[in-house]
């Protein structure tokens, strides 16, 4: 075991929960302090594991292993691939940026704000990198708190019945995920994930035990699609997305959903391969009907902050698209390369949600603390009034709807090119989903906020303020730059993916 | 010197990153970002096209210059730019018309609050289109389309305070999107079928032939050749960017962005685009033999959206929307021309076509600008005497566009129609030649009611002749349209021929079609169709002249063709009503799905039914509730209260006498005693 760099990066975050909650609470000053530092230092961390992972060598990495509850096999386990790696620096990425924001716009309850928040990154780094089952599900549920009370206790007016129907739909998921992992465990006599991997299709062939495997399957696939979230599991994510404060949302849609999606790569995949590509035509439709039907459901909203969630739900749908389709590829002669491709996709697109979608929240929560108002139908005319606003959206608007040149893109060209070989029905409804994208961005979004005759109400709105630009431009600079070049990201992913890709 | 190609797209990139990050609040500094960009650019451009004639080898094996490698799994995907002769001639046109342009709107765009902003839309749109042209796969095609699609709908709906021009920016965005989602599924067929997407990999014979013979069956369509299927697929791209029937309805709303714009995007540069996609996919389109399926629709499409939208143009009143129906037009021609085969001429009217139609477009914005941004013909005329540079050129630009000897289109439209004859695609050759006699009378009825006659408004009156700024690029396209066409005259044309060196435009674009496995043969002189066009060509211009000119229109007089065509003109002047018909369905399906949808999500099914497990647990909570109050702690309170109860009872033998405990003593060994010894 070498220097243990995921235990550092996962409990720094709770470390300087733990200095927070030693701080007088009026000290409102040095609790943002020390938040942004911790996560800023966490970010480093989240880096050097970016560049330290050997892309050569590829698998999992910076393992870690100890006995932690001996008489139930259950092991502090973790490590790091092409699959968590991306999605690790991410989460260490946004975290800082959403407190940044958040240090400037949070002023009730600051205390209980930054500390639930820096338990929350500890969460979803956990999650990322845990490689025990058990592991995992405490990780999994110290994400699910937090949050809760972010949306309850910093929404908006219906705070309290989002809070509970976001608590219940995800907490429903993981009372089947823990049956499911129970499952494993008695079948295999492990809870590591990579050995129940390795064990589990021989100890219950999918053919012979259809039945109960499927149950098992559909248990945990259950909790994963909750928090995609995939249609018909997604009614959460709106009322959730628009209580929650602006930061609340940067990661709900940013990291949050990326858990569901890691999920399916990380677990279901790799166990249950038989099953995930003997069901794959179901869930491809699930995936196609999200993508389609959240679009569509989009251009009907005038919430601006409810259709960047609704867009989250039609953009997740690419993620389980592209998996479902490489599932029902996997031990297809012919196919190996269509396979990859849609998993890359997968995961490229779980990347590059978060840093798009992150920012269209930041944006949202921009013009609603000077407006206070998110009703699409208020505004118009921003374009003159606030051009550097504008040219945010601008970018982060067209990166959303799959412009070429912006991060979007290639993810939705690597699912498309994979999924028209495996399945090519799937693809060319879900090419319908591209088109309803550039309806509602550019039809609803743009045109209410920017275009036409400026009201007065909004002649004196500022531009954005410096402190916003900074938490904005690392994010515009993620899009242009893998847009353009997303080469480093498409190797980190491959080297995972192709592993996946023999599974069958 | 050819491996620079990169720098073409390149050093526009850099200008429009500096005006955006930088130098935005200066606007000298812009301009000149700008002008300096693309002037290097098209020098450099000059120098690719000077080193690739007499380079026919260029047309098989293309110097290529690699720039992305990505990861597909085990394999590897390689993207790059190239430079054969198809890009070549693009290289002679494009950047050149890009400095015309952009030296044009500096003096267009004086005085203009977003003028900067202009100035680092435009130089993105030129890395566009430069990049679409040098790229050597489909998938950086796409990549440069789309980013033109952008420039297009940012540069549309430049004056955003206005509703027409937004409106009409988010309408081109989106209905070329609907192409866009087609080309996007052509290319992963390609992708998926021959797991390159590099032009020349694909435009193997023998990848071509495996294309051509591999099947796949549709539903309705039956069983269709991979290489027809793609061919109909990316071409439903080039019908979205190259408004063709059915989407064409985006250009003409397009001419709402600043004139320069609709001369450099709508009409030279990117609507072109859709015609030098499927040049530059010949080969697969020829790949299933003559006459296939993917052919007989570009040949289809292409001559209907000719005559079709030339009637169109002739009872427009707006002076760039002619023009724009007039681009539609003559973009079905080059599609036609290459459906029916006639790769040569349709490029070669894709170069002549947009020398001219980019005169008549900055001779309509001098004419806008001249008179006071009146824009409507039926108000303008009298304009020859006001602004005599603008007339000159523009009546340059008419005789281009109506094909009338010696001006660039008279050669390459007549190629075109040459080559229908000559192949036997009569319908295509009859259907063409009636809307080359609609152009000319179009164009003749243009130049009448704006320039002849008297002014018809006080616009029109003091109008004035532009600075130098904006005349100059026009007259030195006016000098292109009047002797561009003379690199394509065919070899044994009296004098000219001999005099020009045997069509030297055959020779060079001709060796492209070594790929298709054909050989470049160019046709001799058709007499007949020569002659016929030619005369159709002044028989329209003399049409127009009489109709308009003969009599010139007094101020507030209807369209003298109002009259003669009678019932038909509304439908010509509402343009069929394309528009209205999608309203009506497309757009309302939308509307409805989206809504409907909307009510499944929060009003019907989902959050009801979530809503309704929430209280039905919410109701076991509460019931299980009661029954912990009854029965739980029911039983809780009885065992207590027993204890209490039992206590109580048992209170009174704690008397605390000595002698009572010791009776109690005595009794109970007594009694165990007596049970002992019973037992």
């Amino acid at each position: 075991m070498g220097f243990p760099i995921l235990s550092l990066v996962t409990f720094l975050p709770l470390l300087g929960a733990l200095m927070v909650l030693m701080l007088p609470r009026e000290n409102t000053r040095a609790i943002k302090q020390i938040s942004v530092g911790t996560a800023v230092v966490t970010l480093g961390l989240g880096t050097i594991i970016w560049s330290a992972y050997d892309r050569a060598a590829g698998g999992l990495q910076f393992i870690e292993l100890a006995r932690w509850i001996p008489a139930i096999d259950v092991n502090y386990y973790m490590g790091a691939d092409g699959l968590s790696v991306p999605l690790i620096f991410l989460t260490t990425l946004l975290t800082p940026l959403a407190l940044l924001y958040s240090a400037f716009t949070i002023n009730t309850r600051v205390k209980e704000f930054f500390l639930l928040f820096l338990v929350l990154e500890t969460g979803m780094l956990g999650v990322f990198s845990a490689l025990d089952l058990v592991l995992f599900y405490v990780f999994w549920e110290l994400g699910l708190v937090p949050m809760y009370f972010l949306i309850g206790l910093w929404g908006g007016e219906r705070r309290e019945y989002a809070a509970i129907k976001f608590f219940i739909y995800t907490l429903a998921g993981s009372v089947f995920m823990l049956l499911g992992i129970l499952y494993l465990y008695f079948t295999t006599g492990s809870f590591g994930i990579p050995e129940v991997a390795a064990a589990f299709e021989t100890a219950r062939p999918f053919a012979q035990n259809m039945g109960i495997v499927s149950l098992v399957f559909w248990g945990i696939f259950v909790a994963f699609a909750i928090k995609l979230p995939l249609f018909p599991f997604h009614t959460w994510l709106p009322d959730a997305h628009t209580e929650a404060p602006t930061a609340g949302s940067v990661i709900l849609a940013g990291v949050l959903l990326k858990l569901g999606g890691y999920g399916f790569v990380r677990i279901l995949l790799p166990v249950f391969p038989s099953a995930f590509k003997y069901y794959s035509p179901l869930i491809a439709a699930l995936a196609v009907i999200s993508i389609v039907y959240g679009a569509l459901v989009c251009m009907a909203q005038w919430d601006l902050k409810r259709l960047i969630a609704y867009s989250s739900v039609s953009h997740m749908g690419f993620v389980m698209l592209g998996v479902a389709a490489g599932a029902a590829g996997l031990g297809v002669a012919g196919q190996e390369t269509s396979v990859s491709l849609a998993l890359n996709g997968a995961i490229l697109q779980m990347f590059n949600h978060g840093v798009i979608t992150g920012a269209l929240f930041l944006l949202v929560g921009v013009i609603y603390e000077r407006a206070h108002t998110r009703d699409l139908r208020a505004f118009g005319g921003l374009g003159t009034a606030m051009p550097y606003f504008f040219g945010f959206m601008l970018v982060a608007g067209f990166a959303s709807l799959g412009l070429p040149g912006l991060a979007g893109f290639w993810a939705e060209l690597f699912v498309f090119r994979g999924t028209l070989a495996i399945a090519p029905v799937f693809a060319i409804v879900g090419v319908l989903g591209l088109v309803f994208a550039a309806g509602y961005m550019l039809w609803k979004v743009m045109q209410n906020l920017f275009f036409g005759e400026l009201d007065d109400r909004w002649r004196n709105l500022p531009d954005l303020y410096s402190w916003e630009i900074v938490a904005l431009t690392p994010l515009l600079a993620f899009m242009v730059f893998f847009g353009v070049y997303p080469t480093p990201l498409v190797n980190l992913i491959n080297t995972a993916t192709t592993a996946l890709a023999g599974l069958l | 010197m050819l491996n620079l190609v990169w720098l073409v797209p390149a050093l526009p990139l850099a200008a429009f990153a500096a005006i955006s990050v930088v130098l935005w609040r200066d606007r000298r500094a812009a301009t000149w970002a700008a002008w300096l960009a693309i002037g290097a650019s098209w020098l450099i451009a000059w120098a690719i096209f000077a080193g690739t004639w007499g380079q026919p080898q260029l047309a098989t094996e293309p110097v290529r210059v690699g720039i992305l490698t990505l990861p597909t799994g085990a394999e590897f995907l390689r993207l790059g730019f190239m430079v054969d002769p198809l890009t070549g001639i693009m290289l002679f046109m494009v950047p050149f018309l890009c400095l015309l342009i952009f030296v044009y709107s500096r003096g267009y765009m004086d005085g203009d609050p977003r003028y900067s902003r202009y100035f680092a839309y435009v130089s993105l749109f030129a890395t566009g289109m430069l990049g679409l042209v040098v790229s050597d796969n489909l998938l950086f095609l796409y990549v440069f389309w789309e980013i033109m699609g952008l420039c297009s709908y940012l540069l549309i709906s430049f004056w955003f305070e206005k509703e027409s021009a937004y409106r009409a920016g988010l309408k081109a965005f989106l209905t070329t999107r609907v192409g866009d989602a087609l080309l996007l599924l052509g290319l992963l067929l390609l992708y998926s079928r021959t797991g390159t997407l590099t032009f020349s990999e694909i435009f193997q014979a023998d990848v071509l032939s495996r294309l051509a013979d591999t099947v796949v069956s549709l539903p309705l369509l039956g069983t269709v050749p991979v290489a027809v299927l793609a061919s109909l697929l990316i071409f439903g791209g080039a019908v979205g960017k190259s408004a063709q029937f059915p989407l064409h309805v985006w250009l003409p709303d397009a001419m709402e962005g600043p004139t320069p714009v609709s001369a450099l995007i709508h009409a030279a540069t990117m609507v072109s685009a859709g015609v030098y996609l499927v040049a530059r996919m010949f080969p697969l389109y020829a790949a299933a033999g003559p006459g296939n399926g993917a052919m007989t629709t570009v040949a289809a499409i292409g001559a209907f959206t000719a005559l079709f939208s030339a009637t169109i143009a002739v009872a427009q009143n707006d002076v760039k929307r002619v023009l724009a129906f007039s681009t539609i037009s003559q973009l079905g021609y080059m599609m036609a021309g290459l459906g029916i085969g006639a790769f040569v001429a349709g490029v070669f009217h894709l170069v002549t076509h947009a020398f001219f139609k980019a005169l008549l477009f900055l001779g309509s914005g001098s004419v806008i600008v001249g008179s006071h941004h009146e824009q409507d013909m039926m108000k303008l005329g009298g304009l020859r005497t006001r602004m005599p540079v603008t007339f000159w050129s523009f009546l340059a630009g008419t005789l281009a566009l109506a094909g009338v000897f010696p001006f660039a289109g008279f050669w390459s439209k007549d190629e075109i129609l040459a080559e229908a004859s000559h192949g036997g695609h009569m319908l295509v050759y009859v259907v063409l030649t009636l809307a080359a006699l609609l152009t000319a009378f179009y164009m003749g009825r243009q130049v009448c009611l704006t320039f002849l006659g008297q002014p018809r408004s006080h616009e029109a009156e003091h109008a004035h002749e532009v600075t130098p700024f904006m005349y100059v690029p026009v007259a030195i396209l006016a000098f292109m349209a009047t002797f561009l066409g003379l690199m394509g005259v065919p070899a044994d044309f009296p004098i000219l021929g001999k005099l020009l060196g045997e069509n030297p435009f055959h020779h060079y674009i001709g060796e492209m079609l070594t790929l298709t496995g054909a050989h470049p043969e160019a046709h001799g002189v058709n007499w007949p169709v020569m002659l016929i066009s030619l005369v159709l060509a002044l028989l329209g211009l003399f049409l127009g002249w009489l109709v308009y000119g003969r009599r010139p229109l007094e101020a507030g007089q209807p369209d003298p063709l109002r009259r003669v065509l009678g019932s038909l003109y509304p439908v010509l002047e509402n343009r069929y009503y394309v528009d209205e018909f999608y309203q009506a369905t497309v757009l309302r399906a939308v509307h409805w799905l989206s809504a409907t949808f909307t009510a499944i999500d929060s009003r019907w099914v989902i959050d009801p039914f979530v809503n309704a497990v929430g209280r039905s647990f919410g109701r076991l909570a509460s019931r299980s509730s009661s029954f912990d109050g009854r029965f739980v702690d029911g039983a809780v309170h009885a065992t207590a209260r027993l204890a209490d109860a039992a206590g109580r009872a048992l209170r009174p033998v704690q008397t605390g006498k000595v002698q009572d405990y010791l009776l109690v003593v005595a009794t109970t060994v007594l009694l165990l005693l007596g049970v002992f010894i019973i037992l």
